[in-house]
């Protein structure tokens, strides 16, 4: 199924700066319920966004009227824990495009990328001049281009290449997914069932 | 032949080929799928209008969301009730093989795969639930996927992965008493930190991993995604082979002898190289306990919670975040601790060999007045046994109440939630914020430091109680 293709973005940043962000914070597991797709964004950092009272947690970042963006920047290991996708869905569904951090949780980052949200990952240098230029002017923009691998903050130049497989580039930037990819060549996998050996 | 691991050499019989740069395709010998992670992944099927290649090779269970208590009666919670129904009428209309509530074969997915006999060496294993990692103790290679994978299993039985790199951890020595598997790997996630294992597959090996039984092997196993791990898996042996033999889904008679021929071959070479190695002596591990919000936060439990100068300075910020979360002081003991809750199950320690560690610790002596503790059987197998093995009884006697199976607390999706604030002694995998309910503080333990805390109310070390 064709998803968003994924070219560039620029756009302001939402500065999560903690680290080890788990899946459990991203969506809880209360909100794991529905059998759909949509609406997590409504519960994304649930806990952190709402008080025990369900009113907003005034000082979390995604509660601040001056902080806009499709970029999320977070600590390092962010996304570790479960293989809840829900918590890429949640991400992807509140209107993120991207998350940058220097260092992502493996299944965390696959399920991103299934689901056209680009992980970026950066030096853990470049992570904390990022989130010191964010803290002096919230309205700081990122550019995010897919097609050169990098990222850069216009205003200042500050710019970093990042990696990404070229299969999975050819995704995003298409649109393309993985299941697309595999039932066409499933005559393939129906030759190795025949074909294989034991280790 | 280039000499391979373990790892390697049952992932490269599974590659049906590679793509340039890109991953590789991985075929999938068996899957197993819960309520919470598969509904979206045939709701995908449905609009592909496409079809499950193999459903022989799928198993469904419902887990995550089941209440643990009258389950002869329907759920009452609507959302949960409709997201178990969904499994079973998805299974139905792909012939899927599920045990749902109330069959003798229901549990949590990682607990039920290894008591069928589902789970077996050399294969690959995939379930959209990051625990899979606990099949690897069988000498297979399992992991975790999100739901557009399951979809993918479903639709062509294979997945797209980048192969991880290989990592070995060998455990030499002996334990000593009130040492558990579990506070060998809480050892092994405390040095490594939860992100040490990234990228890696994990290769357990030593004598203090030979030694262990099967299910002391799945509780090391389980938890190799807590330090980041794709997977861990230990070679197989005779103790292997004998615990699969017989059971339901398991070769029989001829078909068993020589699948252990094969079976015999899953071994890491001798001069195989690993991308990264560590050794550790079982000697080091004591009774271990997490302090934290993240399962590398952990130590002895004798030992004082590090200093706030103790940490490098720029992860104080967190460190300091977290200990304000669990409302303990850095510097500290906890030896001594209130505590409220305790619970034990889970994939992790949820097993018959946990029940009776458990058991064998409180039988004679009374629950503490001041705990609620929750005792969560991993399967409807493992139920039944601790009532035919007397443990049930014992623990009646103790003050202990037995519930039904599921996952019950390790993630508190059901109604079992520990409330805000209040401290939980937990035998599963994970303390994150909130992960036992909003505001739950969660320490994690072995069974037997858990039935020390559940008579004394209290954080206790367990061996205070072997010497007398
Ligand atoms: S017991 Fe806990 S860790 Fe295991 S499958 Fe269930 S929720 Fe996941």
């Amino acid at each position: 199924m064709a998803k968003e293709k994924f070219i560039s973005e620029e756009s302001g940043c939402i500065p999560l700066n903690i680290e080890n962000v788990d899946t459990d914070q991203i969506i809880p597991a209360r909100f794991l319920k529905a059998t759909t797709r949509d609406g997590f964004g409504e519960n994304l950092f649930r806990d952190w966004r709402y008080d025990r009272k369900n009113e907003p947690v005034k000082e979390f970042v995604l509660n601040r009227p001056e902080v806009k963006g499709k970029i999320l920047v977070t600590g390092k290991n962010f996304g570790s824990g479960s293989s809840r996708e829900h918590a890429a869905w949640a991400i992807y569904d509140y209107g993120f495009r991207v998350v940058v951090s220097s260092f992502f949780a493996d299944i965390f980052k696959n399920n991103a990328l299934n689901n056209g949200l680009l992980p970026v990952q950066v030096s853990q240098d470049f992570l904390e001049k990022l989130f010191v230029l964010l803290e002096d002017d919230k309205t700081t923009r990122v550019k995010v281009d897919l097609e050169e691998q990098t990222i850069s903050v216009p205003s200042t130049g500050m710019n970093q290449h990042f990696g990404i497989s070229s299969y999975k580039k050819e995704c995003m930037l298409n649109g393309y997914d993985d299941i697309d990819y595999l039932l066409n060549i499933k005559d393939e996998v129906l030759d190795f069932e025949k074909r294989r050996s034991l280790w | 032949m280039k000499s391979k691991t373990l790892f390697d050499r049952i992932w490269d019989s599974h590659v049906v080929s590679t793509i340039e740069n890109g991953p590789e395709i991985l075929y999938i010998d068996r899957h197993l799928i819960h309520e919470v992670t598969s509904p979206q992944a045939f709701h995908g099927l449905k609009s592909r209008k496409t079809g499950v290649l193999r459903p022989e090779r799928t198993v469904a269970t419902p887990d995550h969301n089941v209440p643990t208590a009258d389950q002869h009666l329907p759920i009452s919670d609507e959302l949960s009730r409709y997201q178990v129904a969904k499994l079973e009428k998805n299974c139905k209309e792909h012939n899927i093989t599920m045990y749902g509530l109330n069959h003798p074969f229901h549990g949590i997915v990682h607990v039920i795969g290894p008591e069928l006999g589902l789970t077996q060496p050399g294969m690959t294993i995939v379930c959209g639930d990051s625990h899979t990692s606990t099949h690897g103790a069988f000498g297979s290679v399992a992991f975790g996927i999100g739901t557009s994978e399951v979809e993918m299993v479903l639709a062509t039985q294979c997945v797209m992965q980048p192969k991880p790199k290989t990592m070995r951890i060998t455990v030499d020595g002996e334990i000593g008493a009130g040492v558990t598997a579990k506070d060998i790997i809480l050892y092994i996630i405390s040095q490594l930190t939860t992100s040490g294992g990234t990228g890696y597959f994990v290769e357990y090996a030593g004598s203090a991993i030979r030694n262990l039984s099967m299910e002391a092997r799945m509780t090391i196993c389980n938890m190799s995604i807590e330090m980041g791990a794709r997977g861990g898996l230990i070679a197989p042996d005779e103790i292997t082979f004998e615990y699969i033999m017989g059971r339901e889904y398991a070769p029989k008679g001829e078909d068993f002898k020589n699948a252990v021929e094969k079976w015999k071959k899953l071994r890491t070479d001798d001069d195989a190289e690993f991308d990264k190695e560590y050794t550790f002596k079982a000697e080091n591990i004591e009774p271990m306990i997490t302090f934290g919000t993240n399962p590398g936060m952990g130590m002895s439990i004798d030992s004082e919670v590090p200093a706030l100068e103790m940490i490098e300075p720029e992860n104080r910020d967190s460190f300091l975040k977290s200990q304000k979360y669990m409302g303990i002081e850095p510097g500290t003991s906890l030896l001594g601790k209130k505590i409220d809750y305790v619970f034990v199950g889970s994939c992790t320690n949820g097993r018959i060999e946990d029940l009776r560690m458990f058991t064998a610790f409180v039988k004679g002596k009374v629950k503490s007045a001041d705990v609620t503790v929750w005792i969560v059987p991993g399967s409807k197998q493992v139920e039944n046994q601790a009532r035919e093995e007397g443990l049930i009884d014992i623990l009646t006697e103790s003050g202990f109440q037995f519930r039904q199976p599921g996952c019950s607390a390790c993630l508190a999706m059901n109604d079992d939630k520990v409330p805000e604030g209040k401290y939980s002694v937990s035998t599963s995998n994970r303390n994150f914020e909130g992960r036992q309910g909003p505001g739950a503080r969660t320490m994690l333990v072995s069974p037997v430091t858990a039935a020390a805390a559940a008579i004394t109310g209290k954080i206790s070390d367990p061996r205070d109680f072997l010497a007398k």
